[in-house]
């Protein structure tokens, strides 16, 4: 197994990349060198499997580096390599199958891009695609992501606190809640467009969150991953991190923050409320109906003997800094 | 060509179709070059690989009939052994790589996952109909190999509410797999009509 050393080198590298994932793939196999014999002989095999995997004829979408603050308290973390964040998505708006955002989504429009906050405020704005990256000072995040199907990553975000975007609009007392919303563009977004590509699910995807939870300061609009501006597949332009409740509550290339009084509708509550709650806090004593929440497999580097289950920890590993959050809450009930 | 050289090639057919793709898929599983998460795609794909096999095994007699080719029947047993290895490895790939041999949480989950449970259920029966297949039993067995195979029914419907239970929100493809069932139980309507009555008399 690659034990990554992070180092100040491997970062940079991915910071000046201006590059096609051709080229990224080339110098994630330049970082993997030094693993030894073995693993020049895996690298050299994955190698020509991904030449097949991202096919040539497809122009792939250009992403850009970004200028960001380094988060210097979480390098330790094993990252996920940047080929499996970009090529294993549940983004149902290019298909429902983990390897179809990345092959259906590479031709989506990011600018002009406007993303609208408006509701019980003060201030509303509506942001242009510059605005995402400029507005605000970019700091890196690296942080856990839990997917409630069981499995998870680790992720180099690069974005901004949701919390300095909601007090620029300067919130109203009315203001409990925020309800978020995706493009619905069904000519950029086949899975909008077909029932069976995006999966049943009624478009355009919608989250919430609390505004407490909101104001976190762990709650992140993303606007790029591993030094880049986001690829379509990850939620280009701009998306939410919300590192302690499992991935879907992250909703993707946003066009609508609204501040609203009442718990607003969530995709997947409203599919299956059983099954996915509003709160969708990490939770490994909460099963999911149909499997357990005790555990997780993380997704590095490794094939079918890669020993990644790993046990999964209350709100992900986040529970003192967002722990106060839901001091009297039942969270079973509220799940 | 005589009967006994169709079937041969035939089988040979068969072992090639269903044996080289397992070999491929560990093959590409061990080296990492199976998508992003290979743990996922083995499950997957050895599970609709059985669901398959199960269903092409059911529709070997409706041809055989149709067409009058009774030679059909003799591959049969093997299509059905290969829907039980694809099974097989289906159950061990989630026990060995996705719960990792977590024994406990290997009981737990068969018996709380009610799509596990009657998955585990399908397998079990499966299993037994696999072992009984050996020509020996057939013979000791007499008239009650009959009546035990004809569980494969019951089998194939558990196969499809087990994978229509384990998808999170893509129902069209686990309700085109019940339409291929129900058409291919529906052939058989005289037949099953018959087995239960028998079984309330």
């Amino acid at each position: 197994m690659l034990i990554k050393t992070p180092s100040k080198s491997s970062i940079n590298e991915s910071q000046v990349t201006d590059e096609s994932i051709y080229f990224q793939r080339r110098s994630l196999l330049k970082q993997m060198g030094f693993i030894g014999a073995s693993g020049l002989l895996t690298s050299a095999l994955t190698s020509k499997a991904q030449a097949g995997f991202f096919s040539d004829d497809v122009t792939e979408f250009k992403t850009q580096a970004l200028k960001f603050k380094q988060d210097t308290k979480n390098q330790m973390l094993i990252r996920t390599p940047e080929k499996k964040v970009i090529s294993h998505n549940n983004f149902y708006e290019f298909g429902s199958k983990k390897n179809q955002p990345i092959e259906l989504s590479q031709a989506f429009k990011v600018d002009p891009w406007q993303l609208k906050i408006s509701g019980e405020c003060d201030n509303p704005i509506t942001l242009d695609y510059d605005d995402l990256t400029k507005l605000f000072p970019l700091e890196e995040r690296i942080y856990r992501l839990r997917c409630v199907e069981a499995w998870s990553m680790v992720i180099p975000w690069v974005g901004f606190s949701l919390a300095s975007l909601i007090k620029k609009v300067s919130p109203n007392s009315r203001a409990k809640y925020i309800a978020f919303e995706t493009l619905y563009d069904p000519k950029q977004m086949p899975g909008q467009a077909n029932r069976r590509l995006g999966g049943g699910v009624k478009y355009p995807y919608v989250e919430g969150l609390r505004l407490d939870e909101a104001m976190n300061p762990l709650t992140l609009m993303s606007v790029g991953l591993y030094g880049k501006t986001l690829p379509p597949q990850n939620g280009a332009p701009i998306r939410l991190v919300v590192p302690w409740k499992y991935g879907f509550k992250s909703i993707k290339s946003i066009v609508g923050i609204k501040l609203v009084e009442h718990e607003p509708p969530t995709t997947w509550k409203q599919l299956a409320s059983r099954e996915y709650g509003f709160y969708a806090n990490v939770n490994p004593n909460h099963d999911h109906p149909r499997w357990s929440q005790a555990s997780e497999r993380r997704i590095t580097t490794g094939g079918l003997f890669s020993r990644n289950r790993i046990a999964t920890l209350p709100f992900n590993g986040y529970g003192e800094e967002v722990g106060d959050l839901y001091k009297n809450m039942d969270l079973s009930k509220y799940y | 060509m005589n009967n006994k050289r169709k079937i041969f090639l035939l089988k040979v057919l068969i072992h090639i179709s269903a044996f080289v793709p397992i070999l491929n898929l560990y093959y590409q599983a061990y080296f990492d070059l199976l998508g992003v998460d290979p743990v996922e795609e083995v499950i997957h794909f050895t599970g609709i690989g059985a669901f398959n096999l199960l269903l092409i095994s059911l529709l070997i007699s409706p041809i055989a009939q149709k067409f009058k080719q009774g030679f059909l029947l003799q591959v049969r047993r093997l299509v059905g052994l290969y829907a039980f290895f694809y099974a097989l490895l289906h159950l061990f790939n989630f026990l060995a790589f996705d719960i990792q041999f977590d024994i406990a949480l290997f009981v737990s989950e068969i018996l709380d996952r009610p799509y596990i449970t009657i998955g585990m259920l399908a397998f079990t029966f499966l299993f037994l109909l696999a072992v009984t297949s050996i020509s020996f039993f057939k013979r000791k067995m007499g008239k009650s190999w009959q009546k035990l195979h004809n569980v494969i029914y019951i089998i194939v419907l558990l196969v499809a509410v087990h994978f229509y239970w384990s998808v999170k929100s893509d129902l069209i493809s686990p309700l085109f797999y019940f339409f291929l069932t129900s058409l291919l139980l529906g052939w058989r309507y005289k037949k099953i009509r018959q087995l239960l009555l028998q079984n309330s008399t």
